[in-house]
């Protein structure tokens, strides 16, 4: 087999998904979010808490989105405020996956009374929807964007702790492991080694809807005004704020709606795009 | 079920044994399969799966074991392995740990790791050499060259591979290490009859050049018949009759014996 | 059998391709054959040769979008590739049906054995009583050598052994008399001596009930003992058929030697 170009391979892989439509259209609406938000990151046409003068504009060259009731651009502070909500949906997926990985892993490998223990545990976690598991941790801990972020990833390890143990449950009587262990393969070596690529496929689809769970339960917090604190931005916060003048300049809510849903929905569609019927993955 | 309690269970399973000219030595093995759910609620949750097994395997010998299935052949094998450690009786190996080659092609190549890595995996855990990536790529160029596979595939997964090609990685991984001592079972009951004569002459290859010992588990008398010095015939958890291939296919003594030779049509 | 045979099925230019990868793919490449009445028809080849998909085929249960079929498959003068669904319907179970190599997962786990046996009946014979359905299927389970037959009416598959599965496949394929029964390698999932009981089941559904038999599997040794005639498959075509007994004396082509060649010899 020849070497072929990441490019080309990722070719193929599109079209050999089950739904490659929808996952290119997930694909494209991403880009576009994530070229906005790296945009952000070097150039915004004005500062995200400037003041002007200029109160309740509506939409022109000069302000993409109108401005809101302090004067401040809504574009820019949505530049601003979807960056912060993809840096907390990402940091809860890496602290949500990265336990639930752990824990997943070390029960479903060795079961046991262990497993008994710390399953229990999570199942009750899990009863709790996110959102409220957050609002509860929160308050616990205080509010502000990091909290949060913690908040929300301790809520997410069930979800992934649950399917990572079921995929190792299957695993570890698959005849490979019989082999690596008559080798003299250590447990953590199997483990981390050669079992966990096996989960791979589960724990990408798992990602994708938890990022998407991960951004809603973000702007619902800051919605409610936990999370950043103003004057910073935050897209639930602004809708929040919004909202009040949403008959005189609609889009002070619209602009924020819309990233939301587009960053929901691109990974909703690639979500889509790599699931087969049966709710599995092919390799 | 049987009066036996845990602490009862102490079979004993002995690497580097003093055994003469033989590799494998099993006297009086009783095997059990523990049931994990009636562990909390009784003491006595052991089921006897073997009975009183008593056989040999001389140095350089392929040994067949035919039996239906739930006979118990998988079980001795993996008691041979020491994959199971509930037995009582004796398991005496003359060299380390003893490989096997599975059933399924498809089940048993990890299907995330490419066949390269799948060789070189054996030598890395090797607990009594420290092997340099180079000695390692060269070992493994060897073995591929003594299972007859190209040198390409090192770089493919294993479902890009043909059932035949992966029992020959299977059969490669296993002499990684030059294993004494291999347990095949059923290795190839899952592939198509030309391949199958195929992978049974590399066996034989093997068996001759190597001088490996082969513990061949099947239920097809044909094949154990092509391939076996002597044979084993279980039933029901125990052996009812072995001895060389010729001796038990002319002259069987047992009724399940006959049964089974008549229902291979021979 | 030197009598004028009666045709039952007839396969001409049978061609199936997939459609779901970059190039169409040939899984099955202009095959025919003929079908006598109470002949038993061996297809041996190794997998991916083609046999199952001609089966399925036939059996009427490839129509996927992802596939095209072409040729035709005449049952009694109807071509069963462009029939309409109702008309491929009356005949499926009804006169030709079909059984599988997994015993395990072609019966459904949570009906009665009665009500599995009884499908067929109901759907194409909605004349028969309950009485009647009930008797017929305690007569055809007897026949097919499953003993207590009004026990095994009551049980669940899970309760049986692969052996009994398989007899109750065989039961429920035949309970309506069909003309045709096709068997996808019925017995490679089974124990060598549980394979020679159904093997001879199959000899005698064939020869009491005068069902002709399509027997498919990879297993030249079970297809000699069995079947009148044979089609060595390779890659989707035909490469060499007629006699069982002249195919295995004078195999002419090289893969069916080559196949031949490949049965471990046992020379007492």
């Amino acid at each position: 087999m020849e070497k072929t170009s990441f490019r080309q391979r990722f070719k193929t892989y599109v079209s050999h998904l089950p739904h490659p439509g929808y996952f290119r259209a997930g694909l494209v609406i991403t880009a576009i979010v994530l070229f906005v938000i790296i945009v952000g990151i070097f150039y915004m046409p004005y500062g995200p808490t400037e003041l002007s003068p200029d109160r309740l504009q509506d939409p022109s060259l000069l302000h993409l989105m109108g401005t809101d009731k302090m004067g401040r651009d809504v574009f820019s502070r949505v530049m601003y405020g979807s960056r912060v909500t993809l840096l907390v949906a990402m940091g809860t997926m890496i602290i949500g996956a990265g336990c639930g990985i752990l824990i997943g892993a070390l029960t479903g490998f060795y079961g046991g009374a262990l497993d008994e223990v710390v399953m229990r545990i999570m199942d009750a976690l899990f009863a709790f929807p996110n959102v409220l598991l957050a609002l509860v941790l929160v308050s616990l801990f205080g509010s502000g964007t990091f909290r949060v972020m913690w908040a929300l990833g301790i809520a997410f390890i069930p979800s992934f702790a649950r399917v990572v143990r079921s995929e190792y449950i299957r695993c570890k009587h698959m005849d490979y492991v019989k082999n690596a262990r008559l080798q003299g393969v250590g447990n953590l070596r199997v483990i981390f080694v050669h079992i966990l690529p096996n989960v791979k496929g589960v724990l990408l689809s798992n990602l994708l809807i938890g990022f998407n769970n991960a951004v809603l339960a973000e702007a619902g917090l800051s919605f409610l005004g936990i999370g950043s604190q103003p004057p910073y931005a935050s897209l639930g916060q602004m809708i929040a704020e919004g909202q009040e003048v949403f008959f005189r300049v609609p889009s002070c809510v619209l602009g924020p709606g819309i990233v939301i849903v587009l960053m929901v929905l691109g990974f909703s569609l690639m979500g889509e795009g790599i699931r087969t019927a049966s709710g599995t993955l092919e390799e | 079920m049987s009066g036996k309690t845990n602490t009862e269970l102490n079979g004993i399973w002995k690497m580097h044994a003093p055994l003469e000219g033989e590799v494998l030595r099993a006297t009086n093995l009783n095997v059990f399969y523990r049931d994990r759910a009636k562990l909390l609620f009784k003491q006595n949750a052991l089921k006897q799966v073997l009975y009183d097994v008593n056989f040999h395997i001389k140095e350089g010998e392929i040994l067949g074991l035919c039996g239906e299935s739930g006979c118990g052949k998988s079980t001795l094998s993996k008691t041979a392995t020491g994959i199971i450690k509930d037995f009582t009786g004796e398991l005496l190996l003359k060299h380390g740990q003893p490989q096997m080659v599975f059933q399924d092609p498809y089940s048993s190549l990890n299907p995330s790791k490419k066949i390269g890595w799948l060789l070189e995996e054996p030598l890395k855990v090797d607990r009594k050499k420290q092997w340099t990536g180079e000695e390692r790529r060269a070992r493994v160029r060897e073995i591929i060259a003594q299972v007859e596979l190209d040198e390409h595939l090192l770089e493919r997964y294993p479902d890009e591979l043909s059932g035949g090609q992966r029992q020959r990685v299977s059969i490669a991984a296993a002499i990684m290490r030059r294993t004494k001592l291999l347990i095949a079972d059923e290795p190839v009951s899952a592939l198509d009859v030309t391949i199958q004569a195929q992978v049974l002459k590399l066996l034989d290859d093997l068996h001759r050049n190597l001088g490996l010992s082969i513990l061949f588990i099947s239920h097809d008398l044909r094949v154990v018949y092509q391939i076996c010095d002597r044979v084993m015939i279980m039933q029901k958890g125990r052996i009812v009759e072995q001895g060389t291939v010729d001796e038990v296919y002319r002259n069987p003594q047992q009724e399940y014996t006959k049964q089974l030779l008549r229902a291979a049509n021979l | 059998m030197d009598r004028k045979e009666e045709v039952i099925l007839e396969v001409n230019h049978l061609t199936i391709e997939f459609h779901d990868h970059d190039t169409p793919e040939r899984v099955v490449d202009d095959v025919n054959f003929v079908l006598h009445k109470q002949e038993i028809l061996g297809i041996v080849g190794e997998s991916g040769s083609g046999k199952s998909m001609s089966a399925l085929a036939i059996a009427g249960l490839l129509k996927r979008h992802a596939l095209s079929l072409s040729g035709e498959i005449l049952f009694d003068g109807t071509d069963l590739l462009t029939c309409d669904r109702e008309r491929l319907r009356s005949y499926q179970g009804d006169e030709i049906s079909m059984i599988f190599q997994e015993p395990m997962t072609s019966l459904n786990p949570l009906q009665r054995i009665g009500h599995q046996m009884e499908e067929c009946l109901r759907i194409h014979h909605k004349e028969m009583t309950k009485k009647e359905r009930y008797d017929r299927a305690i007569r055809t389970m007897t026949a097919v050598g499953l003993d207590d037959a009004e026990k095994l009416y009551r049980m669940y598959p899970h309760e049986l052994s692969g052996g009994m599965r398989q007899r109750v496949m065989i039961g429920a394929a035949t309970i309506a008399r069909p003309k045709i029964l096709i068997a996808d390698e019925p017995t490679t999932a089974l124990d060598v001596t549980i394979q020679a009981q159904i093997i001879a089941l199959l000899r005698k559904v064939n020869v009491k009930r005068e069902t002709a038999i399509l027997f498919i599997s990879h297993d030249l040794s079970l297809v000699r003992q069995l079947c009148h005639k044979v089609i060595v498959m390779q890659k989707g075509r035909i490469v060499e058929s007629g006699i069982t007994e002249e195919v295995f004396e004078h195999p002419e082509q090289p893969y069916t030697q080559a196949l031949i060649e490949a049965i471990p010899k046992v020379e007492l």
